[in-house]
């Protein structure tokens, strides 16, 4: 009797040290910064990073670039990886806000397409600001209920035939990008703001409202409050594959605004190899394709990984077609002189738009 | 003396808790509105008024500020007009139990969080919600009410935001009328009206103005409630002083548009103080 006593106790204890054991091992825990459901965050993606490498994944959002880069500057030491629009990645280097990343050892960065992976937004002076992840471009998608013919014109969000039914991101750069392919400008330095300020204006009938992250876009979409509205090209195929929604993105004939996300790591993060192992899954073909054919994503930057998506994925066939991409006009790093212009006209344009 | 120490002592523990909770954080934001950049990371930051300036530059900016007084002043109205008549009859007709619940259901919404609140509004309000549905059944051919991202719903989900405060400060005060001065105006032949102008406005006024205060102010800098209820429609100075601090991180800008406001929120509450003393 006595014995299974000790043996109960000694099981329990032995029940502890591995409770105890375990937490100490899996201790080992990245923060990244990310817009919310943007891959990152996958359920299943953290499962099988976590069985690969023992690292957990917590995540802390932004629903703009000033944010994040609010973010970053306020709580230096904090975040592992963040997710930077390469637009914006000399901007956080130059202020030191993230670090060169070694890649070496990061076996996934060879299969990575060289234009992005040695694209100049990410990388000088030969150190590497940030990883290349995936591209994408942002125009707009409609809804195919409302739509028997998708339009490809970036003036249907113009037309007065849509007059109150549009949905509109309420961001500066974006707006005034936007504004600017449909005049044929450079959106990386507009020739004529005045222009850029009528062509916003006109849209005071046509906005039904402005909407700012990816959850949000799908719920104002589901409740039918509007039929076409701007968009990025993964966020649309999110809709579409996991939500089920009637969404077509379109590619305009005047172009697109097109972007390529990297993914740095900030100065001093407090795991910086874990962080690395991170982004190096992150740009392994077996999470892209698992993405992409389950949840919709942007086009990756690993070569490798695209050419593994079935034939007919949208990341294969609408944006390698080549006439139509040539059209898109990537975003470049920004003057601040010029980012304060587009803050102040969006905002001026805003309160036109009050009735 | 001696008295002067008990009343110090005893004072001085509120007024260190203002000066950590209220007065810092205050010159904190005054200090950066003042600044020509905010002072992080290695930033050259000097000295300027231009935050200011900018404000008297830019006409869109005073139009924000007058639209945000305006629905300020709408919404206390309205919850004047609302909750004035709800306070006067739940202190001089209903009693017992009834009140009791009554005040409850009055109590029951502070117990959620604004946000869920302005939330379930945007489920209420919206095309084909629950309000446009509820209709288009009790009266068919209505057609789509198109409430959803007007000014009108912005009103109607601050008015029932703040209407409670409205209600309880002016039911204490009316509450505190004796009855005996009611009965002795009725007994003298004076009307109804004449009693509710003469006698329970007047003695009810600080009640009435403590709760116009307690929602004008905040509804001035209110930028939540616009976002999710008002749409293309929802732009107002509280917005744009939230751009500022989130989407494009200009601080100085944020905190001079808010010290604008504050000065201006002053000057309305003492124009308006003559008037509240002459009614004392």
């Amino acid at each position: 009797m006595n014995f299974r006593v000790l043996l109960k106790f000694v099981c329990f204890q032995w029940l502890i040290v591995l409770i105890l054991g375990s937490s100490v091992i899996s201790a080992a825990e990245i923060r990244v910064l990310n817009w919310q459901g943007y891959g990152t965050d996958e359920a299943w993606a953290l499962e099988m990073f976590k069985a690969r490498t023992s690292i957990e994944v917590v995540h802390d959002y932004f629903n703009s670039e000033q944010e994040m880069l609010t973010k970053l500057r306020t709580n230096p030491g904090v975040y592992d990886v963040v997710l930077i629009n390469s637009a914006y990645t000399g901007q956080a280097a130059e202020e030191g806000l993230i670090e060169a990343i070694e890649t070496t050892g990061m076996a996934n960065v060879g299969d990575l397409s060289p234009s992005m992976r040695n694209d100049p937004k990410l990388v000088t002076d030969g150190k590497t600001y940030g990883v290349a992840w995936v591209w994408g471009v942002t125009s707009f998608a409609v809804d195919t209920g409302d739509f028997q013919q998708t339009p490809d014109s970036i003036e249907a969000l113009w037309d007065p035939k849509n007059a109150g039914r549009v949905g509109w991101r309420d961001d500066a750069v974006e707006a005034v990008q936007l504004a600017a392919v449909a005049l044929g400008q450079d959106i990386n330095n507009p020739s004529d703001m005045n222009a850029i300020r009528q062509k916003l204006r006109a849209l005071k009938p046509q906005i039904r409202t402005f909407w700012s992250s990816e959850d949000e876009w799908n719920q104002f979409f589901s409740a039918n409050e509007f039929d076409l509205a701007t968009y990025w090209s993964g966020s649309a195929s999110r809709s579409k594959n996991t939500f089920g929604l009637p969404v077509e993105f379109v590619l305009p004939q005047e172009g697109a605004i097109g972007w390529l996300d990297g993914l740095s790591i900030p100065t001093n993060a407090p795991n910086r190899n874990e962080a690395k192992a991170f982004i190096n899954f992150m740009i392994d073909p077996d999470f892209y394709v698992k993405w992409d054919t389950e949840v919709g994503a942007p086009t990756s930057a690993n070569a490798k990984a695209v050419s593994m998506l079935p034939a007919d994925a949208f990341n294969r066939t609408a944006l390698s077609d080549s006439k139509k991409v040539a059209k898109v006009q990537f975003m470049g790093p920004m003057e601040n002189a010029l980012r304060e212009e587009i803050v102040e006209l969006w905002q001026e344009t805003k309160a036109y738009f009050q009735n | 003396m001696n008295q002067r120490a008990a009343v110090l002592s005893l004072i001085s523990p509120a007024y260190l808790w203002l000066t950590l909770t209220i007065l810092l954080p205050l010159s904190a934001m005054l200090y950066y509105s003042f600044l020509s950049d905010v002072p992080i990371g290695n930033r050259e930051v000097s000295w300027t008024l231009e935050n200011y300036g900018t404000f008297f530059e830019k006409a869109f900016y005073s139009e924000l500020m007058l639209r945000s007084f305006k629905l300020g002043a709408e919404v206390t109205a309205f919850c004047l007009l609302l909750g004035f008549p709800c306070a006067l009859a739940l202190s001089k007709s209903i009693g017992g139990r009834t009140k009791e619940a009554l005040f409850l259901l009055i109590i029951l919404p502070f117990w959620s969080n604004a946000l869920v609140r302005i939330f379930s509004w945007t489920m209420v309000l919206r095309g084909n919600g629950i309000l446009e549905y509820s209709i288009n059944w009790l009266l068919p051919g209505t057609g789509p009410l198109g409430l959803m991202f007007t000014y009108p719903a912005i009103l109607l989900g601050l008015v029932h935001s703040y209407l409670p405060y409205m209600i309880l400060t002016c039911y204490i005060s009316i509450d505190a009328i004796d009855n005996q001065l009611l009965e002795a105006a009725r007994s003298m032949g004076a009307g109804k009206l004449t009693i509710l102008f003469r006698l329970i406005v007047p003695l009810a006024l600080p009640g009435i103005v403590a709760g116009s205060v307690l929602i004008f102010i905040p509804v001035i800098g209110s930028f939540m409630e616009p976002r999710l209820l008002g749409g293309r429609n929802g732009t107002f100075i509280g917005t744009i002083i939230e751009d500022q601090f989130t989407a494009v991180f200009n601080w100085p800008l944020g905190a001079a548009l808010s010290f604008i406001m504050m000065g201006l929120v002053l000057l309305v509450l003492l124009g308006f103080s003559p008037i509240v003393r002459r009614f004392k």
